[in-house]
């Protein structure tokens, strides 16, 4: 028999041979345990964060951001701990993306304010002038549609009553819309004001990203509690007025500071510190304990990618910005 | 001129729409790479990168690749079965719902309804369309092919055939989602499972798309064009066979050191590796066809580009399996490396193929000869040079772009800031603009031609 003079027969067999390779690489994993372990740890997207995960799909921004740390010393040093699979667990579809035209967004929840956010996500040039990311204005002046939120996490089996989506979404507005949201000021300049006590597609895109990644690092935070308050954090400067220490505080500053704290210090999302005002406190330790550990307000914790020296020369530079 | 078959009028049908797509494909994305350097192009949603980008690579893999397909597929199979289409009025209706569909699907990218899941980012109501359309193409293949006069396949149907039937699988089984409403959906796979059901798709796109269609064509319009037999069918049968067995293997050279099972990684790998033989089966095939008579280069036109577009397709089966190695996809994954990989084939191989083939077929579905043989040489090289342009800037890129990444001071911090390396993108990001644009006047220069010899060019003898 020849299959060459038998089309169906060669369809047939083309088929089975093609089938092999799926078989074995695809469709057996998807009944192991490994490709889909599932943790305590890791929790199923808010109503609204899903909402602003869609939001994330529909602009494509999976084209420019990968959502995967590979186990690789440079990119955990620029992102953070690699990934883990269990971490995926609710999403449908994946987004770790193929490009990284943009910065890997796996870790990107906690590390910045949500002021950061709203200035960043509608004109990222104000905070990085070379930054080629589109700036996404309209999603600032668009209300966010949650008449499908509890269809689509019913789809997605995530378990939430349609009680608790309105809940959701009625604290979210809640949140956002209150005086005392710490990125109210710059919500307000970007938001125009009809929209302002509203919820915006913009407002659920933080919410979202501020969630990437946040499980594990929550885990993390637990685990080295004790640790972390046992630690002692030195009381004072060891570099003081020293003058070439301070040279290269400005030079760490320049590099993770300025976007938010602003040129010399002068203020921006972050606070101004040239004048005589310290929220939490004036003493060296005060400073470093807020670098350090960040504080609840929006300051990220730098303990992580900044030396205790490093950390210290930035403080030296500081106390040189109020002197002239 | 006698009157032409079905599968003539819906092949002709096919190559403009097809070149049609091409057109607005390119211009997509001559765009999308203006805003890579001008983030202010991006001033309405409809046109913001993120969307854009999705168009640009719909439109040109399936608008004018898929178009291409669908054109050479129906005049191959009525010249090898020597059968004129079974169903002609089914033939036809496929060539306007394809339009149909490819508009839609343009549309409704621009408007972000989108799965997000590479070469599969329609949403579900398109996938339903796009299954029928597919149908209704093989049904077509099979009767032709079972009422056909000429007793055995010739390769290109083999090719043809393996296209069909696993399309449809790799569709269908990647594709699968739960409805939220008529725009929306959401995977029937979760994290890496869906990540990993994906590449299978997403690398096979490539494999049942953009290589066994393309050799299809390669294996019969080449022989057509120089008028030498192919060298060897033995070699044709081997390579056509591990080719098609090893290809769904190697989904997960695309998640390398992602949170997939280092097992599958490991094996995607390997069968990466082995792809390079079949692959170089049909390249030395095609190199061993002119053996004795490579004065062709210089006196067939048409020799040039499949030769040239063979080689391209060697060029990248060796390229993609490197990059597949741990080492190497560590250094060069997510960086523009890959953009230019991807463009190699693309623009090399799989542009230059179909090129070639309407340059053979549009005279003789015209019944006419070629308008202007000099014009079809300005567009072989404007094509070439701008093809290479295009990719050299971007492997440029990616290694620089790896390398600064990668960069730590003596105290193991990051040397640059990720803004740091965008801003050392631009001058690469400027050039590959610049190829582009010399591809995309090669395309026109062709696009004119083709229009020519379907309207104005001498009858054929």
């Amino acid at each position: 028999m020849n299959i060459y003079s038998r089309p169906v027969v060669f369809a047939i067999v083309a088929a089975v041979v093609v089938l092999i390779g799926t078989v074995v690489t695809t469709f057996i994993p998807m009944m192991l345990p490994t490709t889909q372990p599932v943790s305590k740890y890791v929790k199923p997207y808010t109503a609204i964060e899903l909402e602003g995960r869609d939001i994330y799909i529909r602009e494509g921004c999976n084209n420019c951001h990968t959502q995967t740390v590979r186990p690789l010393v440079t990119e955990v040093a620029r992102y953070g701990e690699y990934s883990k699979p269990e971490e995926f667990a609710y999403d449908r579809p994946f987004l770790w993306g193929s490009r990284r035209t943009g910065p890997d967004l796996a870790r990107v929840g906690g590390k910045y304010p949500d002021s950061w956010h709203y200035q960043h996500t509608v004109n990222p040039q104000s905070m990085f002038a070379r930054s080629n990311m589109p700036p996404f204005r309209w999603l600032a002046e668009r209300k966010l549609d949650t008449s499908w939120s509890y269809r689509k996490v019913s789809v997605l089996g995530y378990g939430y009553s349609r009680e608790e989506v309105e809940k959701q979404i009625k604290e979210f507005r809640a949140k956002v819309t209150s005086p005392d949201y710490p990125a109210k000021r710059i919500r307000d300049q970007v938001t125009p004001p009809p929209l302002r006590g509203d919820i915006t597609e913009l407002d659920a895109l933080v919410a979202y990203l501020q969630k990437l990644g946040r499980d594990l690092k929550e885990l993390r935070k637990k685990e080295t509690a004790g640790v972390a308050a046992a630690a002692e954090v030195p009381r004072s400067n060891p570099y003081s007025g020293n003058r070439e220490a301070a040279e290269k505080g400005k030079e760490i500053f320049e590099k993770n500071c300025q976007v938010c704290h602003g040129k010399e210090g002068g203020g921006g999302i972050g606070p101004n510190l040239r004048d005589e005002k310290w929220i939490y406190g004036s003493k060296d330790s005060d400073l470093y304990e807020s670098i350090s550990r960040g504080r609840k307000g929006g300051m990220p914790p730098f303990g992580n990618r900044l030396s205790s020296e490093d950390i210290w020369k930035v403080i030296t530079y500081i106390r040189t910005l109020g002197e002239e | 001129m006698k009157s032409p078959t079905p599968g003539e009028s819906v092949a002709k049908g096919f190559a403009f729409s097809s070149i049609f797509w091409l057109i607005i494909g390119l211009v997509v994305g001559l765009y999308l790479a203006l805003e890579m350097f001008l983030p202010q192009l991006n001033f309405a949603p409809w046109i913001a990168f993120g969307r854009l980008r999705v168009v640009h690579t719909n439109g040109l893999a399936f608008g004018f690749g898929l178009g291409g397909i669908f054109a050479c597929s129906y005049y191959m199979l009525e010249k090898l079965t020597r059968k004129e289409l079974v169903f002609p009025k089914l033939a036809k209706f496929h060539l306007y719902l394809f339009n149909v569909a490819i508009l839609l699907a343009a549309i409704s990218l621009f408007a972000g309804m989108n799965t997000s899941k590479e070469y599969a980012e329609l949403e579900w109501p398109l996938d339903v369309v796009v299954v029928i359309m597919w149908v209704i193409f093989a049904v077509n293949v099979f009767a032709t092919l079972i009422k056909r006069r000429e007793k055995q396949m010739y390769i290109s149907l083999w090719y043809i055939l393996a296209m069909t039937v696993t399309v449809a699988i790799l569709y269908i089984v990647n594709n699968l989602e739960v409805p939220v409403n008529l725009f929306k959906s959401y995977s029937a796979y979760a994290g890496v499972n869906d990540a990993n059901v994906q590449w299978w798709y997403g690398h096979n796109a490539v494999g049942f798309v953009f290589t066994v269609p393309i050799l299809a064509m390669f294996y019969y319009f080449f022989p057509k064009s120089i008028g030498i037999p192919i060298y060897s069918h033995r070699l044709s049968i081997v390579s056509f066979w591990s080719l098609v067995f090893a290809y769904l293997w190697t989904g997960a050279h695309h998640l390398m050191l992602t949170p997939l099972p280092e097992w599958i990684q490991t094996v995607g790998l390997a069968f990466s590796i082995f792809l390079i033989a079949p692959s170089w089966g049909s390249v030395i095939n095609g190199y061993y066809t002119l053996r004795g008579n490579w004065d062709k280069m210089r006196t067939n036109y048409l020799t040039k580009f499949f030769i040239l577009g063979i080689t391209f397709y060697g060029l990248q089966t060796i390229q993609g399996p490197t990059q597949a190695l741990r080492s190497l996809t560590s250094f060069f994954h997510y960086t523009d490396w890959v953009v230019g990989h991807v463009h190699m084939g693309t623009m090399g191989w799989v542009t230059m193929t179909i090129m070639a083939s309407f340059y053979y077929l549009i005279p003789k579905l015209a019944g006419r000869e070629l308008y202007s043989e000099k014009l079809a040489n300005q567009s072989f090289w404007l094509v070439l040079i701008g093809q290479l342009l295009y990719t050299v800037t971007m492997w440029i890129a990616g290694i620089m772009q790896g390398a600064m990444w990668k960069a730590t001071n003596p105290d193991g911090s990051l040397t640059y800031s990720f803004v740091n390396v965008v801003a050392a993108m631009y001058p690469y990001w400027k050039i590959r603009f610049v190829g582009g644009v010399v591809y995309l006047a090669g395309i026109l220069v062709f696009l004119y031609n083709m229009v020519k010899t379907a309207s104005s060019g001498s009858q054929a003898a």
